[in-house]
């Protein structure tokens, strides 16, 4: 048998082109491209009260000038609603080209076409626009006060306001014999992928046919969209994604405005052009994520055992919403984690404001979701004088109660319904790996140096793999080789490696034989995309059952060429044999016999003329068959895997600076099987180093007049490699999913979900004073202090 | 963030590039380009004509003496930063040029150029102006040396004229009896500080004869104050306090996005402690060796 690969620490076949730098990204085809540059809106919030581009026309090396004028037919509509809610009532998007109104400082207004960028940016400098100013909203408070509004015709700023329950909350909080109220909010940030958004298009008049590359999560998601806008048939459109430097979920938007102007362009002016967006761009005019204020209430007995749990919350939107509810309902429902609240009510209003558009972000909802559960944990346990592990292991969903249904519609409209999972065995993990119960002598002896430190833990459940499907198709060449596409797209995420680990195993050719692709229209013209920590989930388990398809037929194939029985056949290295005999048949020589051609082109065809195979009586390809050695299937699951992970850190403040040092990160973490422990890891190291930003550094700081002012990586602070824990202590737990035949579940967005969370109750605990909202800096905890010590 | 047009020599000798600086008002240098090329793809900053020094002969040296350390115009701050004469005859240099950006910036980036800046934040600045050291230029006039009280005169403006190439700074040796310091308090590591101190401390025995500290973050220019009277002679946590206040009756923090001015007073105020008594220790050792 050949060594199984599932489960192996594989490396990555990736990393040799992508970190030596011969990746190959979209700005890096058609060297030949026209470039572009999008003009793009200076205020907030205003009316388009004239463009005057005249002095464009005389900048030498310019191809084109648009404004919203120049648009027609479907182009002059809005941008799409991609996912629609009976809730979000006002539901609004932008135009590829501003008409009328801008709505956010970054908002495109004008696209130029020129020899090259330059020469764009030049030509930008030359467009005259005149703006009435209007008010703008920033801000959750502003938009709820509602002085002003965003869109003339939403009243109240509020795109959507959706309730869940199961059972009464406030009657259960009313007879409760604890309770408590909080208030907890979360700013702005966003992905910050390194390659930001950039597209590639190129009009084959010969061929009557568009192709695209393109920088996204979806590439069947932008062909759709670019086939509706521009009036082509499908069939006249492949997508392609190359090698993407990152997305984090701001890919997963799409059309972008430039998605379509490149490609309207290139087939207006017959030559291939190309945007690539700069780093100002992707601050101002790709999506944010996280800003939410919450209100909690909360019953409890005196173990901590949450009896009802109400929780009101207000999502900061941005200008428009073409990614629909799908952050908020996550952290409505996902707020949950491992724990059964009793009774449990949500509601939540999503609110425009003059900024950016919101939608998800790594974590997607959930970093906010479990910030709002574990400080309510954390203070259930200081109410109580409990230990803060004991109040969390007392709501557990306890190991005997899977499936366990939380009562409420998860964001891809399925039953929140958990498959799996161990909170109880996960917890004990935690606590051994950080020392939990050490930590008090740990606390005195740092004291006794002078040294604060604290020790935080956040708990987690994390919906992963939503369907709706995706597909795969395995094609073994005559060479043996084995050739799968899937329609998914990549970011950096290894699936070359772990895709291919899959067919190794279930074919029983080498991994080193398998070659993916993923991405390309042209090979998988149906697919959903890389979004929801899904990919290995929805593409693993399609890839699985395509390669089961091809095995069949290549055993078939075999038993007929060897005269045996299918049982009796095992396959290994690419060689299908009769156990226990020296009979074989190489998979290539298979793959020449399933297509019964006369020519003999290579060495593999004349090798299989040694063989005989079917039924000279019949046609050469059964009814029911085909030719070729192929295998292709589609996965849909009933609903969403729920991987769960558990994050311990032990920080020191400093007693005179207020600077906050990690001393000890620890992750435990359960997706089910592992498919290659080493990426996984690598996942969850990425994840944690996000979670660090989004606790203790990024935040967009925008001014009252909606101005973003640190659109920048010197001012946007992310961290660096000397702002993340030197080493990382990862355990794993495996509670295999019954929902897919690999027993998988997602692990691409785990890593960030906790961060916040734990950072503030490990800050909380090193300074005994209560933190209500994160990110922090050394100069916010400063003020904190200071503000304590003035109301003592 | 593509720089408007720009025209852009490489002159071979300093007179070519003098000729050039001269020939247009609106021309600038380029040496490591780490503060400019930024500036330019921003388009916050469009001359009409980028000099580019790199190919000047003769001005990448660091040359140690025991009056001080010279440093020429494209001696990159890693150059100057690895030198161990200039670590042994003025270590607060050493120390500073540490905490100088990440190391591929401090590749490219040179000393010179980030003296001509005049950025209140930059490190090299602020060390010039607490050891008094001094700046020689090169212009249509000849060579002059600008001394550093003459050289900041106002926020990210130096006194050079635009046709003036800056050639060598030079900051004086430590004196006997001297210790330094230097302590910063950034973001991440790397970034420009939200507060930075140096000292310079000189003792007799265990009294202070002179104390003065230099700041970063929280002036509009390079500040410097004198601590040696709030000092009284004395190294105590009482002289210290009276030292921080005196800084801060000088000082302007003022509030960002990364810090509060409360705060930066208060790091201010701290690192003062800190680095004082620090450079009052590192004076101590050296009068004992
Ligand atoms: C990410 C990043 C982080 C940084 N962090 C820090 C930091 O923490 N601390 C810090 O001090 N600096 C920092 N810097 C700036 C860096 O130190 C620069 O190298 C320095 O400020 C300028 O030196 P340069 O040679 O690159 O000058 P350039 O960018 O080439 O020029 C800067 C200015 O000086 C002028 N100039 C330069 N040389 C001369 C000369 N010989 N004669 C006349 N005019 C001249 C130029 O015309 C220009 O106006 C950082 C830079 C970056 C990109």
């Amino acid at each position: 048998m050949t060594t199984k690969m599932m489960g192996a620490k594989v490396q990555r076949v990736e990393d040799e082109r992508l970190v030596r730098g011969t990746g190959r990204y979209v700005d890096d085809v058609a060297l030949d491209a026209l470039h572009t540059a999008v003009l793009r809106s200076p205020h907030a919030h205003a009316r388009i009260v004239s463009i005057d581009v005249d002095a464009v026309l005389d900048v030498e090396g310019v191809h084109a000038v648009w404004t919203y004028d120049d648009l027609e037919g479907a182009m002059a509509e809005p941008l799409p609603l991609l996912i629609p809610h009976p809730t979000l009532t006002q539901g609004r998007t932008q135009y590829a080209l501003a008409k009328d109104e801008v709505n956010y400082v970054g908002e495109a207004i004008a696209f130029v076409v020129a020899d090259d960028r330059y020469i764009a940016e030049d030509a930008l400098a030359r467009i005259a626009v005149e703006f009435e100013l209007l008010p703008a909203v920033v801000g959750v408070e502003a938009a709820r006060e509602a002085a002003n509004l965003v869109h003339d015709d939403v009243p109240g700023n509020v795109a959507a306001r959706m309730e869940q329950s199961n059972g009464d909350a406030a009657a259960a909080i009313a007879a409760a014999p604890h309770t408590l109220s909080l208030d907890l909010k979360i700013e702005r940030s966003a992905c910050m992928p390194m390659e930001g958004r950039g597209t590639v298009a190129r009009w084959d008049p010969d061929q009557n046919r568009l192709q695209v590359w393109t920088s996204t999560q979806t590439s069947t998601g932008v062909r759709a969209a670019v086939a509706a806008k521009l009036g082509l048939d499908l069939g006249q459109v492949d997508v392609i994604t190359p090698d993407v430097g990152g997305g984090f979920g701001v890919k997963i938007v799409h059309p972008w405005p430039e998605e379509l102007l490149v490609p309207l362009a290139a087939q207006k002016l017959g030559r291939a052009v190309k945007f690539t967006e700069d780093r100002r761009e992707h601050f101002i005019s790709s999506a944010h994520e996280r800003a939410q204020v919450h209100h909690v209430e909360v019953g409890f007995d005196d173990e901590g055992r949450v009896l009802g749990l109400d929780v009101r919350f207000w999502h900061d939107h941005g200008a428009y919403t073409p990614y629909g509810l799908i952050v908020p309902i996550i952290t409505s429902t996902q707020l949950l984690g491992p724990y059964k609240p009793g009774a449990y009510h949500v509601q939540f209003d999503s609110l425009y404001t003059n900024t950016v558009i919101v939608t998800p972000y790594r974590g997607a909802g959930r970093p906010q979701g479990c910030f709002v559960m574990e400080r309510t944990m954390d203070a259930i346990a200081a109410e109580l004088g409990k230990d803060r592990a004991d109040v969390r292991a007392v709501n557990f969903i306890q190991p005997d109660e899977f499936p366990y249904d939380q009562g409420l519609i998860f964001q891809d409209g399925r039953e929140l319904k958990y498959d799996s999972g161990d909170y109880p065995a996960m917890l004990d993990k935690i606590k051994e790996l950080v020392d939990w119960d050490n930590f008090e002598s740990f606390r005195e002896a740092k004291a006794a140096e002078g040294k604060r430190v604290g020790l935080g833990l956040a708990c987690y459940v994390e919906g992963t793999g939503v369907g709706p499907y995706e597909g795969a198709h395995v094609h073994i060449e005559t060479s043996g080789k084995v050739k799968v596409a899937t329609g998914l797209t990549s970011q950096g995420q290894g699936h070359q490696t772990a895709f291919a680990q899959i067919v190794a195993d279930e074919l029983g050719v080498r991994f080193e034989d398998v070659e993916i692709t993923t991405g390309d229209t042209r090979r998988m013209a149906y697919a959903v995309g890389t979004f929801a920590s899904r990919a290995a989930v929805m593409s693993g388990s399609a890839i699985h059952l395509a390669a089961k398809r091809a095995k069949e037929k290549a055993l078939r194939i075999a038993a007929d060429a060897l005269e045996a029985d299918i049982d009796d056949l095992e396959i290994v290295d690419g060689v299908v044999s009769v156990k226990g005999t020296d009979s074989s048949i190489p998979l290539g020589t298979i793959a020449v016999l399933s297509n019964p051609l006369r020519y003999a082109f290579d060495e593999a065809s004349k090798a299989a003329t040694q063989f005989n195979v079917g039924d000279p009586t019949k046609p050469p390809v059964a009814e029911d068959d085909e030719p070729g050695l192929e295998g292709k299937d589609f996965y849909s699951p009933p609903r969403s895997t729920f991987a769960s992970g558990m994050h311990a850190v032990i920080v020191e403040t400093d007693v005179e600076t207020a600077e906050i040092r990690i001393l000890k990160y620890a992750v435990v973490h359960d997706c089910g099987h592992l498919i290659n422990p080493m990426i996984v890891e690598g996942q969850i190291h990425g994840g944690v180093a996000q979670g660090v930003g989004g606790a203790l550094y990024e935040r967009m700081a925008y001014d009252e007049s909606g101005q973003l002012l640190n659109a920048s990586f010197m001012d946007f602070l992310m961290p660096y490699v000397t702002e993340v824990p030197e080493s990382i202590e990862i355990d794993h737990l495996e509670t295999p999913s019954p929902l897919n035949p690999l027993g998988i579940k997602g692990a691409g967005e785990a890593g960030v979900i906790p961060g916040s969370a734990a950072f503030a109750a490990a800050i909380e605990d090193a300074e005994r004073l209560t933190i209500t909202a994160m990110p922090i800096s050394p100069s916010e905890l400063f003020a904190l202090r200071a503000a304590q010590k003035e109301s003592k | 963030m593509k720089p408007a047009p720009f025209d852009y020599v490489r002159p071979g000798s300093l007179e070519e590039a003098l000729q050039a600086l001269a020939g247009h008002p609106e021309a600038k240098v380029l040496a490591g380009g780490q503060s400019l090329v930024p500036l330019l793809s921003m388009r916050l900053a469009a001359p009409a004509v980028l000099v580019d020094i790199n190919e000047l002969p003769d001005l990448d040296h660091v040359n140690v003496g025991a009056d001080g350390v010279r440093v020429g115009a494209l001696a990159r701050h890693a150059q100057v930063l690895a030198d161990a004469d200039v670590a042994r005859v003025q270590p607060l240099v050493t120390k500073a040029l540490a905490n100088v950006a990440h190391a591929t910036i401090r590749n490219r980036g040179t000393t010179v150029g980030s003296l001509v800046h005049a950025d209140a934040a930059a490190e090299m600045p602020m060390v010039l102006q607490l050891l008094g050291g001094s700046l020689d230029v090169v212009g249509p006039q000849g060579r002059r040396t600008i001394p550093v009280e003459e050289l900041y005169v106002g926020p990210l403006e130096s006194s050079l004229h635009h046709d003036e190439i800056a050639v060598e700074a030079f900051f004086p040796a430590l004196a006997a009896g001297t210790g330094v310091a230097f302590e910063e308090i950034a973001r991440r590591h790397g970034d420009y500080a939200m507060c930075g101190v140096a000292a310079v401390v000189t003792v007799d025995g265990e009294r202070v004869v002179a104390a003065k500290a230099g700041y970063l973050s929280v002036s509009d220019i390079p500040a410097v104050v004198d601590l040696t009277e709030a000092l009284d002679g004395e190294m105590t946590n009482a002289s210290l306090a009276r030292a921080a206040d005196a800084a801060l009756a000088v000082l302007e923090p003022e509030t960002d996005i990364h810090a509060t001015a409360d705060y930066r007073a208060h790091l201010a105020r701290v690192l003062t402690a800190r680095v004082v008594s620090a450079a009052y220790q590192n004076a101590r050792e050296e009068q004992q060796s």
